[in-house]
This record gives structure tokens, sequence and C-alpha cells, in this order.
């Protein structure tokens, strides 16, 4: 049975422009941006393009643009860069129950060097209630991070109202925007946002790139020393090739966003209305009208996962039951378990479909069909 | 064009590109995706994984994939350094460490880390003496390069290995990101802890790399996250980069195989050349790993030895692009002990197996012309 590929948001295909420009690099750009020789000059200057296009897509100046390995990187450098560096102003940081592990194991990290970290809980809609952040934070919080969007759910945060609360504040404010990016409308000075994480990958780009948007009034440490790349922030020897990718992709994504939400949006109407003329007995995780087009996740009363995720592969498709990284052990999702509690079957029976560029109408709806024979014949 | 800048970066082999484009196109899943798709990918890591550790010679559980050579060596030293400072906060390595090395080192003097900078004899060579009266009871770690990207000195790894030893609760880092590939070294014999490689110096992609971490040795992660490499490096995994630098590694070792002597055929060819052209000075000592010569024309400014080669389709370097932005001086030769005029005017000639007799030739008779022409507008 053919393939169909549900878990754009664990990571997404290559586009083959992408592949394109990054094979024709390697054919050409191979000087090291730091030579001073020309095959060095053409590097930088390559590299410099990209960080202009990286820079635009979020109304960004491009010497706040810090290229990094990818989304991981960059929020370990947003979260750690930033307590390590300012803890002479307190050692207070707010951030959700529901971030990806590069920032919860990151801010765990910071725990045990005595930092203390105050973890939002999120109302069942997915939502954190800006009140508890006012609530939560004092005088000496350093740094506030919230995701724009949630890898499991797809529910939006509300990040400008966030920037909103905290402008008086000494505290920045980090968004982790991975899975926001390339769908919403981001200008980090309109969301009063400090530090912006994007990763390549989840855009169609190649995979081993990111990067961290830092604002020029941002204190902070790098996490690893050597030499004078990315205004020393993160030392190494560029990875060009990526790097080139990842602005192709993101020129793409640009020029195709109002198509995509369309479509993506379509892909979610279609696969939920197949489910419901099947009369399969569902509910949606978050609240609908606050997800990003491309992520729904979904309950099946009476299944769990593991015989989901078995039955569907089976069936040709692939979807997750969480983020990729914890997906492996299918422990049952601390996302879930934040909006419903961790004793409720929510947290066991839910599985995330992810749009993207490879999938079609036809596509989604044959997997809505394939989905709801198998969910149908397992409760009967 | 002749490149002979191969210790800044390298061109990528044609079949690490192919197979870069082929893993990217065919192999889009996510290794920790439990799907058909995710299984895939995972299947096709962990085969890298077992292929890099089979041509390295090592275990497969002690390859970690990295983005290159100074995240590996970052996460070698600030992960020994934070995993083990309850035993000791005190590190030794060399003064012409690379600086992804030689920084990492001072941000964690500025923790309340110590540091032992180990000088360098007239020839860049640490002294084993020293090392072994620096190590104290408070000392976790020694971090030694073992070739020189500035003057291809090659340290004496296997004795510092053989010292480091007699102190068990101190562990042993190498930077092998300029040797590997040119001049062997057996992690184990040389009983060491880590070793850093960076794919692009060897025909690899940038942005790749692979710390060696030998079993059983405890490191903290420079990142959190997900539990990809072992918990040792979160991140979702680079896979096309990954795969095709693997690739890069089994092209690299074959051609150490077939082609070292050329290599140095090569490199004698380039030295005798230089040596009848009037005013050079060798820095390189007389033995040293073959691809890199490092050499001083006193009274000349190197960047204009090196723009002038430039317009001929000639690329060679000064000191290493990584500090390239600094003045003119070469900590590395300073270290070495050499006069203010060489130290200041030090050119690298770094080759790679591709290089041909023909090319090394070329350059000189260019160099010698730029000479010339040079010391005409001068005079
Ligand atoms: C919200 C979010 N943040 C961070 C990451 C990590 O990004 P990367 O895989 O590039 O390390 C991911 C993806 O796994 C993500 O979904
Ligand atoms: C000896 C040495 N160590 C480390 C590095 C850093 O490697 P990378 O460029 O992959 O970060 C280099 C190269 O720049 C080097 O020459």
């Amino acid at each position: 049975m053919n393939g169909i590929y549900l878990d754009n948001a664990a990571t997404s295909p290559v586009h083959p422009e992408v592949i394109k420009v990054m094979q024709k690099s390697l054919e050409e750009v191979y000087g090291n941006p730091s030579s001073i020789h020309q095959y060095g000059r053409k590097a930088r200057q390559t590299l410099d393009n990209a960080r202009k296009v990286a820079a635009s897509s979020i109304g960004a100046n491009e010497k706040n643009i810090t290229f990094t390995s990818g989304g991981t990187e960059a929020d370990n450098l947003a979260l750690i860069g930033t307590a390590l560096a300012n803890q002479d102003k307190g050692k207070h940081i707010i951030t959700t129950t529901i971030e990806h592990h590069a920032i919860l194991h990151a801010a765990e990290s910071l725990e045990k060097q005595d930092f203390t970290v105050t973890y939002l809980q999120v109302q069942s809609n997915g939502q954190i209630n800006v009140q508890d952040l006012k609530d939560a934070l004092t005088d000496e919080t350093i740094v506030v991070s919230v995701m724009m969007v949630n890898n499991e759910t797809g529910i939006i945060q509300p990040i400008k109202e966030i920037g909103e609360i905290l402008k008086g504040h000494q505290a920045y404010f980090h968004t982790d925007a991975v899975q926001a990016y390339g769908l919403l409308d981001i200008d980090v000075d309109k969301l009063g946002v400090d530090l912006l994480t994007v990763s390549s990958h989840k855009v169609n780009g190649p995979k081993g790139v990111g990067f961290l948007y830092i604002n020029e009034n941002v204190k902070i440490s790098s996490l690893q020393h050597g030499g004078q790349q990315e205004r020393k922030k993160r030392p190494g020897t560029e990875n060009v090739t990526g790097i080139i990718g990842f602005q192709k992709a993101i020129e793409l994504a640009q020029a195709e966003r109002d198509d995509r939400n369309l479509a993506y949006n379509t892909y979610k109407q279609l696969f939920l209305k197949k489910l419901e003329s099947e009369k399969v007995s569902f509910s949606i995780n978050g609240d609908l009208e606050n997800a990003i087009p491309s992520i729904v996740n979904i309950s099946f009363p009476g299944t769990n996962v593991e015989q989901l995720l078995t039955n569907f592969d089976l069936s040709g498709i692939s979807a997750s039951s969480g983020s990729a990284c914890t997906a492996g052990s299918v422990e049952p999702s601390h996302v879930l378990s934040a909006m419903y509690g961790s004793s409720n079957d929510r947290t066991i029976n839910s599985i995330r479909f992810s749009f993207g560029l490879p999938n079609s109408e036809d596509e989604v709806t044959e997997a809505a069909t394939r989905v709801a024979s198998i969910i149908n014949r397992l409760i009967k | 064009m002749i490149y002979l800048d191969n210790s800044a970066t390298t061109k990528p082999y044609p079949e690490v590109i192919d197979s870069f484009s082929q893993v990217a196109q065919q192999f889009y899943g996510n290794p920790s995706s439990i799907h058909s798709f995710g299984l895939r990918s995972e299947r096709l890591l962990n085969q890298a994984r077992k292929q890099a550790a089979h041509l390295i010679d090592v275990d497969e559980s002690e390859i970690v994939f990295t983005s290159g050579g100074t995240e590996g060596n970052n996460m070698a030293i600030k992960g020994i350094a934070f995993a083990h400072q309850n035993r000791g906060k005190h590190i030794i390595t060399s003064q012409i460490e690379h600086p992804s090395v030689l920084e990492t080192c001072r941000s964690l003097e500025e923790q309340g880390f110590r540091v032992t900078y180990l000088p360098v004899n007239n020839n860049g060579v640490i002294s084993p003496i020293d090392l072994e009266k620096a190590i104290t009871e408070e000392t976790i770690l020694v971090s030694i390069m073992h070739v020189n990207n500035e003057l291809g000195t090659i340290q004496p790894i296997q004795e510092v290995g053989q010292i480091v030893s007699k102190y068990p609760k101190v562990f042993f880092h190498v930077d092998h990101v300029q040797g590997f590939g040119k001049i062997s070294l057996d992690f184990y014999d040389c009983l060491i802890d880590l070793v850093t490689i960076s794919g692009h110096k060897i025909h690899g992609l940038r942005g790749t790399g692979i710390l060696f971490v030998k079993k059983g040795t405890k490191i903290s992660p420079l990142f959190h996250g997900g539990e990809q490499e072992n918990k040792f490096r979160a991140g979702t995994e680079n896979l096309a980069s990954i795969v095709s630098m693997v690739k890069a590694v089994r092209l690299i070792l074959e051609q150490q195989q077939i082609k070292s002597d050329q290599l140095r055929a090569l490199s004698n060819k380039l030295k005798k050349s230089l040596k009848t052209i009037n005013g050079i000075m060798i820095n390189t000592p007389e033995k040293h790993a073959d691809h890199i010569v490092n050499i001083s024309i006193p009274g000349y400014k190197p960047e204009v030895i090196i723009h002038a080669l430039a317009e001929k389709d000639i690329f060679i370097s000064t000191k290493s692009a990584c500090s390239s932005k600094q003045p003119d001086e070469s900590a590395i030769l300073v270290a070495c002990g050499f006069d203010k005029e060489i130290r200041n005017s030090g050119l690298r000639i770094s080759l790679s197996y591709e290089n041909t007799i023909e090319e090394i030739e070329q350059f000189c008779t260019e160099l010698q012309d730029v000479l010339l022409q040079l010391s005409g507008i001068m005079r």
C-alpha cells in the first residue's frame, strides 16, 4: 500500500529546489568564509545573503541572526545563554509545561545550577493563561520562554500579549517558533520578542541547520567557544551549504505561505470531515480555532497509541504520538498530560497528524478513510 | 585553480555530494519516529554509525555525531569539566591548540577552573616531562592536539597517553581534526578517552563531525533536549550529512593507504623548491604532517602575497582561518619562539591527496614571480 506521510511536524522532506541549490553550492562555494582569499570571500557573501533572507522573514536586522546546528541548539543557546549571562539580575526563569524537550531539559539543567524555574500550566484549550504569567513574574525573573506553536497540538500561544506584558520588565522574551515558522506571520518587533528559534528541517530545508534571532540588546553567553564566527555567539566553520539550503527553504516558504496555509487548512478539514462521515468516534485535543493549519491532534476513545501507530503504519500511514524525540518510547504525552491531567485517557489514545508539502487532497482523504476503517475495526 | 588551503576546508568528494543528495531525497523520516519512514532512517543512521566505528576501529557506541570540530572540542572539554568538577578543577592543554580548545579552556577559567597551558619547544612540540610535572591531584583532563593546524607539527600522543594513563582519574582528549586521514592514530593503543574529528577537513560536508567518547566516559552534554546520540547530543540527526561524512571517512582512509607516499613526495618537493627561493623561511619543523607546510617571507605582508596569488587562481592562507581576522601575528609561531618578523609573516600551504606535482611546481614558480613583482614595487 502506498505510503502517506502525515508526520511533517517531526521532520519534513527537503524541497527538490533546496537540494538543487545545495548540490550546486557543494560544487562551487567551498571556501572557508573566514579565509581571506576569493573563495573565502565568496563563501562569506553567500552567508551574508542567507542571513539577510532569514532576517527579513521575521522583520529583523541581519546582524541579529545567529545560525546554529538546529532548533535544539538554538533553544539551548537562548535559554542557557541568557540565564548564565544575566544571573546577576536574578535567577528566575519562566517557561511552560508544554515546551519542547529542548527547552524543558535546558531549564532542568539550569535548575541544577541553582536557577528557579516556574513552569506555567496550560488550560484545557492548550493555551497558557496570561494572568498566570503576570502572577509568576518577579523582580528576579530574567527570561521568559513560551513557544509560539506547540509541536504536538498545533495550538498557538498568545505571544503578542506576552510581549506586551513583558515590555516594561527586565526579563527577555524567548519564543520557540519552530512549528510556527513558515505559516504564521512573524515580526519580532510587533510581537515584542527578544529571542526566537527556527529550525530548517521543519520547513522543507536541510537538517542540521537553524537560527536564533537575538535582539542586539540581549546579553547572552555562548554555549561554545572558538573562532570568531557568528559574532562569537556560535563559533565553528559555518555550514555554508546547509545555510544556503535553509535560505532557499525560507524563500519558498515566504513565497508560498498563503498557498500552504490554505492547502493545509483544506487537508485538515477534509481529514476531519471524512472521519465524521465514516462515523468515527473522536475528539480533537485543544481548540481547533487556535491551532495552526498543519497540525491536528486527535483522541480516539477506546484505543491506545501503540496499537494505533502499529496499525496505521501497516496501512502505510505515518503519524506520531507526540514529538519525535519521545515517540521512540511511546511515553504518555507530556503536553496532553499538562492539558488534561496525566490520568486522562487522551494521553494514551491520541495521535498527531501533521500536513505538509508532500500531501495532496486525495492523499489526505485516502488517509482518513484508512484511519477510519482501522479505528472502527479496533473499537468494535 | 590551484587550491592549497585544505586545512581551512576541503572540496567535498563527488561521491560525498551524491550520497548527500540521495539520502536527503530518499530518507526524510526522522530517525526517532517509530513509523516505517522513521525506521528506514534509523536503520541508515545505525548503519552509518556502524561503518564509521568499523573504519575508525572503535565500538559503535563510542561514536557521537556532532556539527563539527568546534562542537566536538567544546563537548569534550566542557563535558568532562562539568561532569567531573567535584573531583577537581584543573585542566592541562598546550599553548598551540586550536581556538576551539583554547577559548573553551579560557571560558572555564572564568568559571573557576584552573588551566595549565603547556609551552612548546622551537619545533612546536610539547615536552612530556612538562606534562607529567603539571599533573596534580586536581587534574581531571589533558587535552592535546595531534597535528597542529598552522605548523603541521605532530605531538607525541602515544607518550602523552602513557603518562596520563598512570593517573586513572585524568581523562585524555585529542583534537584530531587535522590529523585524521593523514597521520594514523590508534585511539585505544594511545589510551585516549575522547577524540575530535571534523567532516569538512576530510572532503565531507561542513556542519559534520565525530566525537569519539570511550565507553564508560561520563560527560555532560552541551545541549539538552531529545535523547539522540546516546543522550550525548540532543537534536534531530542530520542524516544526509552524517551518511555522506561517513563516506568521506571511508574515502580519505583509502586515500591515506594509497597516497601517503605521494603526499610525502609532494611535500618534499614543495619544501625543496621553496628553499631555492630567496627570502623564504620554512617554519614547519623537519618532522611534520606532510600536508601542512608553514613558511614566512619576512618583509612581505602575508595578505598581499595571498591576494597576489589569488589573482593567479592559487589559494593559500595565513594563519588558521578561524583567527585570520586578528592582526598578522600568529600565536602559534609566537609560542614556538620565532622572531617578530617571522611570526608576523607566516603563510600556510596545506595539501590534499588531490594535489599534483605539477600544481606544486606551478605554485612555486608563481610565488617566485609574485615576490619579484612585489619587491619591484617595494623598492
Ligand atoms: C517546537 C520544537 N522546538 C524545537 C525542536 C528541535 O529542533 P531540531 O530538531 O532542529 O533540533 C522541535 C523539533 O523537534 C520542535 O518541534
Ligand atoms: C585543529 C583544529 N581543531 C578544530 C577545528 C574546528 O573544526 P570545525 O571547523 O569543524 O569547527 C579546526 C578547524 O578549523 C582545526 O584545524
